[in-house]
């Protein structure tokens, strides 16, 4: 599935809900579901600081596509972050690059990408870009 | 004592109190942050804008007499609002912070030098913290802080056995913008002022609830938010005694502060000019006074008893939630809740009760020493005015069980 086959479907999935409730209920388990964060990755490298709440992202890169392993303290933030792994993680460094992220408006979560949130989401989906250009610029280098 | 109008008529003089957000009725518990405006204030400062809008102290003409004329008014409704001996001991800033920031450099200046010590308390706002370790930076002088217990109240011993003959000023914050605890500052003012020592006191928190009296607290300064107290943002006080104010330089240079400007020297205007350079928020001050002139109104006494009742209220039903913890269980404290409950993320409570059309405020709250104190990365805090109700306060409560069942 392409990452914008993705994004419609996350949105589809979220078309169900009726109200907020709902909604974040769904993320909360999501958030939930996340596979755990290694506890070797936790390390203010990898340690995005929000000053709402903080996130964990740990990429690695193998066979041209990049994992994403990542964590909040917040559980609706973890949803979310569960939701930008999903869609971004085992893919090359060009598709990620050429991503314009749009489902999180879509599903009624623009507010938590704006910069005055600080809640590390905005901050995690540039530090996601940043690794794919680091990744892409490695691998054309070797 | 009764307010001086019923509820009703006093939820009607705040226009915002009827608007819905996410489809349900707002609740706004966010006080502490900053306060809605009456009518009274939006009205004052939209007939000021159409009907007498010049310059204060510049023109001979009429407007500008008569905008002056009602700036000055404003300069007196505050010092009887604070009880301050004269009117020129009330200088008209931006805000709490930049009144802090004036003392921090002002003061500074002329009183502070290397190896000098100047006292804060650990449950400051980052506004009375970051201007003094700045001073402290410039001077090569040391900060002191006051340490408080885990009910919030500070430790008065400690701050006496601080005090040495290096301290030049204290700084305290008169309430707790987290904890709600209201500080003994007519007390650390008299201990300082055994040892000369002047006391500026942080009173953002302080001047909306209820009445204060800078007299009998005997403070050199003290500071507060036109916002945060029913009037408009972008103004705010600094209130100081005229002997320490005269020693004081000026922080700003520029109009309206001067009395003989050439290139080679120029003097200053007398107080409170003195330190009111350029253009001052004058439609900020006169809003700032409709708005202290209608908490008067109201009843200020019958203000603070009415926030009781909800802050009382308010603790008792949360404490019915499981896990529920209260940060800020002083005897003597304002409408302000902070709490956690279970191992719930006060940023997933914010934005659930949001959703609910609750406006609470979470995170450190500019704080972060206080949070570090209590091992925590933030809280939630419901911070409760007068024109609030007990259906609101029940709504928070059901709130706040609702989100702790879906997140714990």
């Amino acid at each position: 599935m392409t990452i914008d086959e993705l994004q419609d479907q996350i949105i589809e999935e979220f078309a169900q809900f009726g109200d907020w409730m709902e909604r974040y209920e769904y993320l909360i388990e999501m958030g939930r579901e996340l596979p755990p964060f290694e506890e070797t990755h936790r390390r203010p490298d990898f340690l995005i600081e929000g000053c709402q709440s903080r996130v964990w992202l740990y990429p690695s890169f193998n066979d041209g596509v990049i994992t994403f392993e990542a964590d909040s303290d917040a559980l609706i933030t973890r949803g979310i972050v569960a939701l930008l792994v999903r869609v971004l993680s085992g893919r090359t460094p060009d598709e990620i690059l050429g991503t314009d992220l749009w489902f999180i408006d879509r599903i009624g979560l623009k507010e938590n990408l704006s910069p005055t949130r600080s809640n590390g989401l905005l901050a995690m989906i540039k530090q996601m870009r940043l690794y794919a250009l680091a990744y892409k610029s490695k691998a054309e280098q070797s | 004592m009764p307010l001086s109008r019923s509820i009703e008529a006093i939820r009607a003089d705040f226009p915002i109190l009827a608007i819905t957000v996410h489809g349900k009725p707002l609740v706004y518990l966010d006080n502490g942050a900053t306060t809605q405006k009456p009518l009274q204030v939006i009205q004052t400062m939209d007939e000021l804008y159409r009907t007498a809008n010049a310059n204060v102290h510049r023109g001979v003409h009429c407007l500008s007499d008569m905008v002056s004329e009602r700036y000055e008014a404003a300069r007196e409704t505050v010092r009887a609002f604070i009880n301050a001996p004269r009117r020129e001991e009330v200088i008209f800033t931006a805000n709490t912070t930049a009144s802090i920031n004036a003392v921090a450099f002002s003061f500074g200046e002329r009183f502070v030098g290397e190896g000098d010590e100047i006292i804060i308390s650990g449950m400051e706002h980052h506004a009375n913290i970051v201007p003094w370790q700045m001073l402290c930076e410039r001077k090569g002088s040391k900060l002191k802080v006051i340490p408080f217990s885990d009910e919030g109240v500070l430790d008065l011993e400690a701050y006496r056995n601080m005090i040495s003959g290096r301290t030049r000023i204290v700084a305290v914050t008169h309430v707790s913008n987290v904890l709600g605890t209201v500080n003994p500052v007519k007390e650390i003012v008299a201990e300082a002022h055994r040892h000369g020592i002047p006391v500026l006191v942080d009173g953002a928190q302080g001047v909306q609830h209820g009445t204060v009296d800078v007299t009998d607290i005997g403070c050199d300064f003290y500071v507060f938010s036109g916002h945060k107290v029913y009037g408009p943002n972008g103004i705010g006080v600094l209130y100081g005694r005229t002997e320490l104010l005269n020693e004081m330089p000026p922080y700003q240079g520029g109009g309206d502060m001067v009395a003989n400007v050439t290139f080679e020297k120029t003097t200053y205007n007398e107080l409170p000019f003195k330190f009111e350079a350029g253009t001052t928020n004058f439609t900020g001050a006169i809003g700032m006074a409709a708005a202290l002139d209608y908490l008067t109104g109201l009843g200020r006494e019958a203000v603070a008893e009415r926030e009781q009742a909800l802050l009382a209220q308010a603790t008792a039903g949360l404490s019915t939630i499981d896990g529920m913890r209260i940060y800020g269980t002083a005897p003597h404290k304002v409408s302000v809740v902070s709490f956690l409950t279970g191992k719930i993320h006060q940023y997933d409570a914010g934005m659930i009760l949001d959703k609910m059309g609750i406006a609470v405020r979470t995170g450190t709250h500019c704080a972060q020493p206080l949070m570090e104190r209590y091992g925590i990365s933030g809280n939630i805090r419901a911070s409760i005015a007068f024109y609030n109700t007990e259906e609101e306060i029940e709504a928070l409560v059901n709130g706040v069980r609702k989100a702790t069942e879906m997140l714990g």
